[in-house]
Formats: C-alpha cells, sequence, structure tokens
C-alpha cells in the first residue's frame, strides 16, 4: 500500500541524527514491547508479513505520529484482535475480560534460543525457470496495490538491470493476505541515480532494491 | 547521552511515556494471565539482545575475512553459512549477503520500508536506522547521510545503496585499516564500528586504538 511507510526519497524529514554509544533500548517499556511482540507470534500464528501489514495499515499521521516501538505494539494489538485473542475492551481496561483462546502453543523461556536459531527462513524449492538473468533490462512495474507490497514507490516506473538472482522466496504481497505463500523468483535490481534522481543526480549513486518477479517487466 | 540527543529521539514519546509504559505492563499481564506468553521467556529474550547479540558479532565476521582470504572467498560467495560458521545465525539473519567497500566502491544498507536490518551480525538497529529521516534519505543523497555523520568520501568514489526490500539482509565488508599489518583477529575486530558494517562509518583508525 502506499503508506507513510514508504519513505526512501521523501522530502523534509530533515537530517539523521546519529546517536554515539546509543544503548539497545531507551525505556523499559521498549524492552517488553519488543519481547511481548516476538514472543506472541508463536500462540498468534502470524507470518512476518502479516506483522508488517500490521504495522503500515494505518493513517500516515498516526503511522508518523508514533515512535519504533508504539507502531510495534499498534501492530500487535491489531493482529491479536483480528484473531480475538485479546479484545479491544480488554486493552482499554488494562485487565482480562473474556476467556482465554485456546492457542497450540507457547515460547517457554527453554524454547528462545531455538526459536531465535531457526529463524524464518523464506527460500523455496522452483517450480518454474526464472523469467530474467544477471544483466537483463528491466522496468519495475507502475503499480499501487492497496494491500501490502514491497515495492517502494520511488522505483517504480523506472528502468533498472538485474543485479543478482536470489533465488525462490516467499511472496509477502500474498502472504500478508493469508492467501498461502506464492513463492516468486527474487532479483536485486539496480539503478542509476539519475534514473531515479533527474533533478539531483549524483552520477554515481546507484541503488538496489530486492524486488519479485511479479514487480518488474522486461525493458 | 546528552538531554539535547534524547529530546529529539524521542520527541513523540515524552508526554505520553509514563501512559506507553502502563500499557506495556497492562498488556503483558493480560497475555500472561490467558496463558499466551510466558514472562520469564521475555526476559530470555531481552537479555539476548541486550548482551548476547550486537555488533561484537558482526565485528569477529570482518576480522576474520581481513585476516583468512579462505574465510573471506566464502564469506563474499555466500555469506550466510560462512556467518554461521562463528556460530551467528537466525531470525533476520537467514538470508545474509555481504558486500565488500573498495578503493573504488562504497556500500551502505537501509530499509526504506520498515528497519530490516542483519540481526544475528549487528544486533538490533539502532535509533536513526529507523528514523523517518536516514530511510527517506540514504537512497536520495547518501552522501549527505555521511556529511550527518561527519566525514566524506572522496567525489571519486562510487556509492551503491542497498534497500533491503526483501528477506536478503545486507552487511558491509569494509576495507581493512591501513597500519594494521599483522595485528590479531581479536585487534582488528576492536577497529570494526557498527556504523561501518551499515556503510555510514568507516572503521576507526589504528592510532585511535592503540594511542
Amino acid at each position: 500500500m502506499d503508506g507513510a511507510h514508504d519513505m526512501g526519497g521523501v522530502a523534509g524529514f530533515g537530517p539523521v541524527r546519529p546517536e554515539p554509544n546509543e544503548p539497545v533500548f531507551h525505556a523499559a517499556w521498549e524492552r517488553r514491547a519488543l519481547a511481548i511482540t516476538l514472543a506472541m507470534a508463536m500462540p498468534g500464528g502470524w507470518n512476518i508479513d502479516m506483522s508488517r501489514f500490521a504495522r503500515e495499515n494505518r493513517p500516515p499521521a498516526d503511522y508518523l505520529a508514533m515512535s519504533y516501538y508504539q507502531i510495534w505494539l499498534a501492530g500487535l494489538e491489531r493482529l491479536m484482535q483480528e484473531r480475538h485473542l485479546v479484545e479491544a475492551d480488554e486493552l482499554a481496561a488494562g485487565k482480562v475480560l473474556h476467556p482465554a483462546k485456546p492457542v497450540a502453543k507457547i515460547l517457554t523461556a527453554e524454547g528462545v534460543a531455538a526459536m531465535l536459531h531457526r529463524g524464518g527462513p523464506t527460500e523455496r524449492a522452483a517450480t518454474k525457470p526464472a523469467l530474467f538473468a544477471v544483466g537483463d533490462r528491466v522496468r519495475a512495474r507502475d503499480m499501487h496495490p492497496p494491500t501490502h507490497t514491497r515495492l517502494p514507490r520511488y522505483v517504480r516506473g523506472h528502468l533498472g538491470r538485474i543485479e543478482a538472482v536470489r533465488g525462490v522466496h516467499v511472496f509477502p504481497d500474498c502472504n500478508a493476505q493469508g492467501a498461502g505463500e506464492d513463492p516468486q523468483w527474487l532479483y536485486t535490481v539496480s539503478f542509476s541515480g539519475s534514473e531515479l534522481w533527474a533533478d539531483a543526480p549524483d552520477p554515481l549513486l546507484e541503488v538496489t532494491v530486492d524486488a519479485f518477479e511479479p514487480y518488474l517487466e522486461p525493458a | 547521552m546528552t538531554d539535547h540527543d534524547h529530546h529529539h529521539d524521542h520527541q513523540h514519546d515524552h508526554s505520553e511515556l509514563s501512559e506507553t509504559d502502563l500499557r506495556v505492563r497492562a498488556l503483558e499481564s493480560i497475555l500472561t494471565e490467558k496463558g499466551y506468553i510466558d514472562p520469564a521467556a521475555l526476559d530470555v529474550l531481552i537479555e539476548t539482545y541486550e548482551s548476547k547479540v550486537g555488533p561484537r558479532n558482526g565485528a569477529r565476521v570482518v576480522a576474520r575475512a581481513w585476516t583468512d582470504p579462505a574465510f573471506r572467498a566464502r564469506l563474499l560467495a555466500d555469506a550466510t553459512p560462512a556467518i554461521g560458521e562463528l556460530g551467528y545465525a537466525g531470525r533476520q539473519g537467514e538470508h545474509i549477503v555481504a558486500v565488500e567497500n573498495t578503493p573504488e566502491l562504497h556500500n551502505m544498507v537501509v530499509c526504506t520500508l520498515c528497519s530490516c536490518y542483519p540481526w544475528p551480525v549487528l544486533g538490533l538497529p539502532p535509533v536513526w536506522y529507523k528514523s523517518a529521516p536516514y530511510r527517506a534519505k540514504a537512497v536520495k543523497d547518501p552522501r549527505g547521510v555521511l556529511k550527518d555523520f561527519g566525514f566524506e568520501l572522496s567525489p571519486a568514489t562510487k556509492i551503491r545503496v542497498w534497500d533491503s526490500t526483501a528477506e536478503i539482509r545486507y552487511f558491509v565488508l569494509p576495507m581493512r585499516p591501513e597500519g594494521t599489518d599483522g595485528w590479531s583477529e581479536a585487534e582488528l575486530a576492536e577497529l570494526v564500528t557498527r556504523d561501518s558494517m551499515i556503510g555510514t562509518g568507516l572503521p576507526k583508525q589504528p592510532a585511535k586504538v592503540t594511542g
């Protein structure tokens, strides 16, 4: 979706402000928010693409007004409510008002290391040949789906070159909607700075994005 | 951290800090009472990312690549198993690609859509990496970003920005500083900064460590 999360090239945010020697967390609640989010994925059963869509799918003013872990919390609350694990009145009251739903599995302290080590690999077996090869010229599609996508706006419609073929991976646009993994070929596509930013060209700038095959057309 | 630094990074949090804190406590207690989470598991997760998984992991990978040409070749050919040799693997590092800086090419990593970052080698991302200014500016004006970090590259050096828009996680292999011949892997690892593995910084120079 064309949301406020899609920030590449957006003007007006000002300079980057490094914070030397910053702590991993800036408040105690951030620690718990991260950990709760990671732990709830197990009983919740959602995938990473659903999580990303739950975070980005909100009015731009809301998205921009929230700090990073506040966005995580808002996304988590949405995912839990969609599955009736927690209801809105419980979040408002700050206490349990409805019986728990049975869940298959929860994350235990002993299970953390294995869960993190396992991760969530997205590569899948190929079932058809790749449409593009390294060196091919492609155009990023000018697409604006209302649902989740991982093609950033700033490359849409622009000409690029296949830099690498990364194998076949879970297709986020489909997986985020709970419609299955629909694995697709994934490519690293490079764009010259002057192609992307004609008014502010850095002759030596090159930007790459990782684009799934349905995002691209031959050029 | 100065008050000034704190203010600009959390300008949205100040008025709501206690409210958010209370909300998270209430949420944790609801989820615990319902049996969805085990608070002890949360403690282990926090301990893992505060104390065990961080940029020291990546620094070891870089120092190994600087001292062991065969490892460097494996790292650049297929980084995930090479990094796995040092014991680093898993969540947000399932598909890692290492990109090498040279005198002609400087690499920088960003995720313009969220905050994708190679957790097993760098830990959780810093605040600025997740911020709107970095996500907006890195793909359009990376030289300006480097100036925000206090340095400039030669105008002749090409910049390639890697936007992590799928589950591939990029990791920059910086150039080994001059004057480090004969240094051990552990000594070299001390020169490797987190920012040098994102491409927003360079490794420390030997004088700053030894002198």
